[in-house]
């Protein structure tokens, strides 16, 4: 060992000995900030609202990049609508609404973060958004830990119900058990089940196999591809070959184009083998291409043919506002209607304080472009009616079949004997 | 910066030496000062959100870091370090959510997505402090040692290392979605109530997260220096420029890259725990292919081979990230993939190598004459070089190769 080895090795130890007292620096500051232990009542903040003489925000949280841009910009889109009008008419509680809008970027911890600047550093009042379950499950903490609300407006799995959101989309009683009664009204015995991997179609299919055992309809096959994929030649194969009565398809997004492209090719058509698809709306079927989808099945509680005032008014001034050529969907009629609910439950409360328009929550109803709608206060989901469609040339949806009336929200699915398994 | 012919000029752990007396204090001053930025600015001045944000951004330092060692000194381009940061993230939630259970009880998401009664056999040991603390560390460091004898021994290198790493990577994320029932699928794991005992609905103990993520950060940073300069880190050096010369000189070099992948896991497996309490959720879209690309975005460009460059890049690309998608929530991406192109086409060397370009002349003319020092000590980096026949033929080898080696 030659002495220009030793120095710096006498050096290093100096330096490590920094090292240590930083670590013990780390230590002391971090030990008497020792706050509450875990199952002790620690009272969160509960973040307080800005609200100004003249103003209440409101945060609008969808992802405006990333893969999921093409749906969730829709939804902004309608809840910005909504809330125009709202303010043109005078406000909430004589107080003009301020939209602050974050992107999520399709990414679950993003939303998670963006909810958070939403609630604590912007003091909004309620947020609305979200698309996919899981960044519903990453951003719930949030809202739980800040006592803040959350307005989600997509149809989902269902066995949710977290105190600090309202569901203005559909639970699985309102639109996968409907579409199942039709198809068993119509003479189905045998399903296929195609589906995107992530959790609304596994959990949608855990409901499906369940339902098809009580009602003594076969299975023939179950096949997942990843989200985002393009590859469905072997699937569309396999199902041909089953020969199913119908396909019930939970594929999300790209997948379904490339799916319905293969299955057409496969030589399968709506009259040989319908597809009944729940994540296919008027978006959604301008971008794969009516000719692919023709005659095929959906299962929702509202299409931009659906029929009275409400919706003649909500398509006539979204159209007006973002283009004629621009369809409605159920997600962003469920956006829509969404602000509306928050409006009323405020006005009834008489104030913007979650605890008091949670309260106020139960029984508020709303003329919506689907019809009547009401909150049920103690699942905070909203009773609605399923309509089946099926898909026209015109890239339209028209209603074939629908529930009689709205249907009462039951996220556990409490009500069907066949479902006890499940939750 | 292929040009100077300075023998120091290859490890460049900072900014290259001004002069050797100023070098000793540049090391522990630069310390001194991240931990009082960290400790005591940081929390003064920034919000609780603001801060837990901040805590996240270290949290990417620290995977930075690692890939320092392996990208920037070896020349290995990890490009799978999501594999490890899900690892040791799932390794750390998987014992909260079953702490937050209760003993004998499932998780909640089990519950609802779950086909058995009983918790998976796997699942199992996590209920233990120790062995979730000892899996952080344990199970990434098995998985690199594994991947990286039998990848480095055939002497898989360049991309095809690099593609096989995110393959990996890649093929991770896709089985934890399929296992939806004992995974949490894509939702991940998330809604954590309890940390170690410790409430985590308490701010006061979401602060006390942050102070141990940025003490456990400077810990790391400070061993991660010490290797630098080691006889170690010079050979890494030498094998990243030159392997086969290394090889002819007697060293294996399957054990030099091991040792730093192995590291560089090992540190991403501690930030994915660490990210775990931060954040409150790791789920596969933190693991795949993306995210694997991000952790390397930062390192390149605050500077792959500079320690502070590739931790204060990382942190610098996510606080971007952050403030630049508030700012302009419809084109933020844009900013982000330019400020990355400037990086890539104007600074190779990243951030770091700022300083070492503009004022490079009348540094090398001090360099140059060493009468302006009376005593010159022996900068440390040179050190090793002077110590052994071995390293001072590598270092002599790595002037023109430097930026080829990456």
């Amino acid at each position: 060992m030659s002495t220009a080895l030793r120095a710096p090795r006498a050096r290093r130890v100096r330096r490590r000995g920094l090292a240590a007292l930083a670590l013990v620096l780390a230590g002391t500051l971090a030990l008497p900030a020792c706050g509450a232990k875990a199952g002790e009542e620690s009272e969160g903040p509960g973040a307080t609202a800005d609200i100004s003489e003249d103003t209440v925000k409101v945060g609008l949280l969808n992802s405006l990049s990333g893969t999921m841009a093409i749906s969730e910009v829709t939804v902004r889109d309608a809840l910005l609508l909504a809330i125009e009008e709202i303010n043109a008419a005078g406000g909430v509680l004589g107080r003009r609404i301020e939209p602050i809008s974050e992107d999520g970027a399709s990414d679950w911890p993003t939303f998670a973060e963006k909810s958070e600047k939403l609630i604590r550093q912007d003091g909004v009042a309620a947020v609305f958004g979200c698309w996919t379950s899981a960044s519903r499950k990453a951003v719930l903490p949030v809202f739980e830990q800040n006592k803040a609300l959350l307005f989600y407006p997509v149809q989902y799995e269902g066995l949710e119900q977290s105190p600090y959101i309202f569901y203005t989309g559909a639970t699985t009683n309102q639109q996968i058990v409907p579409a199942l009664d039709y198809l068993a009204e119509e003479g189905v015995d045998s399903l296929y089940l195609v589906g995107s991997d992530y959790v609304f179609p596994r959990t949608a299919n855990k409901i499906i196999k369940a339902y098809a055992e009580a009602h003594g309809i076969e299975i023939l096959g179950e096949d997942y591809a990843p989200l985002g994929s393009t590859e469905f030649a072997t699937i569309a194969n396999k199902v041909e070959s089953a020969g199913a009565d119908a396909v019930f398809n939970t594929l999300n997004g790209d997948s379904n184009v490339a799916f319905f492209k293969e299955y057409t090719s496969a030589g399968l058509t709506a009259e040989t083998m319908p597809v009944v698809s729940v994540s296919i709306a008027e978006e959604e079927v301008k971008s794969i291409g009516a000719q692919y989808l023709e005659g095929q099945l959906t299962s929702w509680n509202y299409y931009q043919t659906t029929e009275g005032a409400a919706n003649e008014k909500f398509v006539a001034a979204y159209q007006a506002k973002y283009g004629e050529d621009k369809p409605t969907s159920d997600p962003m009629e469920a956006a829509y209607t969404s602000v509306y609910l928050w409006k009323a439950m405020v006005e009834k409360a008489g104030s913007f304080d979650v605890a008091d328009v949670k309260a106020a929550a139960d029984g508020i109803t709303f003329e919506a472009p689907e019809g009547l709608v009401t909150i049920d206060g103690e699942t905070q989901h909203i009773h609605k009616t399923n309509r089946i469609g099926r898909i026209g040339a015109d890239g339209l949806i028209t209603e074939v079949w629908s529930s009689d009336g709205p249907i009462k929200p039951d996220p556990y699915l409490k009500g069907y004997d066949w479902a006890e398994g499940l939750s | 910066m292929t040009a100077t012919t300075r023998p120091d000029a290859a490890t460049a752990a900072g900014p290259a030496a001004t002069s050797p007396r100023r070098a000793r204090w540049r090391a522990p001053l630069g310390f001194a000062l991240g931990a009082l930025l960290l400790f005591a600015v940081a929390p003064a001045v920034l919000s609780d959100f603001r801060l837990s944000l901040l805590a996240k951004y270290l949290c990417f330092a620290i995977v930075a870091i690692g890939i320092s060692l392996a990208w920037g000194r070896g020349g290995m381009l990890t490009l799978g370090q999501g594999l490890f940061f899900g690892l040791g993230g799932y390794a750390m939630a998987m014992h909260l959510k079953l702490a937050d259970a209760g003993p004998g009880q499932l998780p909640d998401f089990m519950l609802l997505y779950g086909d058995s009664d009983t918790l998976p056999w796997w699942w199992a040991p996590f209920a233990s402090p120790a062995v979730a603390l000892a899996g952080v560390v344990l199970l990434p460091a098995a998985l690199a040692v594994l991947i990286g004898y039998f990848v480095f021994r055939r002497r898989v290198r360049g991309a095809y290392f690099a593609i096989l790493s995110q393959a990996l990577a890649f093929a991770f994320s896709l089985l934890l979605i399929g296992q939806q029932a004992t995974t949490g699928g894509t939702n991940g794991l998330t809604n954590f109530q309890g940390f170690f005992g410790y409430s985590l609905l308490d701010p006061v103990n979401k602060r006390m997260i942050y102070f141990l993520i940025a003490g456990v950060l400077l810990g790391l940073m400070a061993l991660t220096r010490q290797i630098f300069l080691s006889r170690y880190g010079e050979l890494l050096v030498a094998v990243r420029d030159s392997e086969e010369r290394v090889r002819f000189l007697g060293y294996d070099p399957t054990l030099v890259k091991l040792f730093a992948y192995v590291y560089s896991a090992v540190m991403a497996g501690m930030a994915g725990a660490l990210f775990v309490p931060a954040v409150g959720i790791i789920s596969p879209a933190l693991i795949g292919v993306v995210p694997s690309i991000e952790f390397l975005i930062g390192a390149a460009i605050g500077g792959r081979a500079s320690l502070p460059g590739a931790a204060l890049g990382a942190i610098a690309v996510a606080w971007a990230q952050t403030t630049l998608s508030e700012e302009f929530p419809a084109g933020w991406t844009y900013f982000q993939a330019l400020l990355f192109i400037v990086v890539v086409a104007f600074l190779p060397g990243g951030l770091a190598s700022l300083g070492r370009l503009l004022p490079r002349r009348p540094r090398l003319r001090s360099r140059r004459a060493p009468g302006a020092d009376p005593e010159p000590e022996p900068d440390p980096r040179e050190a090793p070089a002077r110590s052994g026949p071995a390293t001072a033929a590598a270092s002599s080898s790595t002037t023109t190769a430097k930026e080829a080696g990456a």
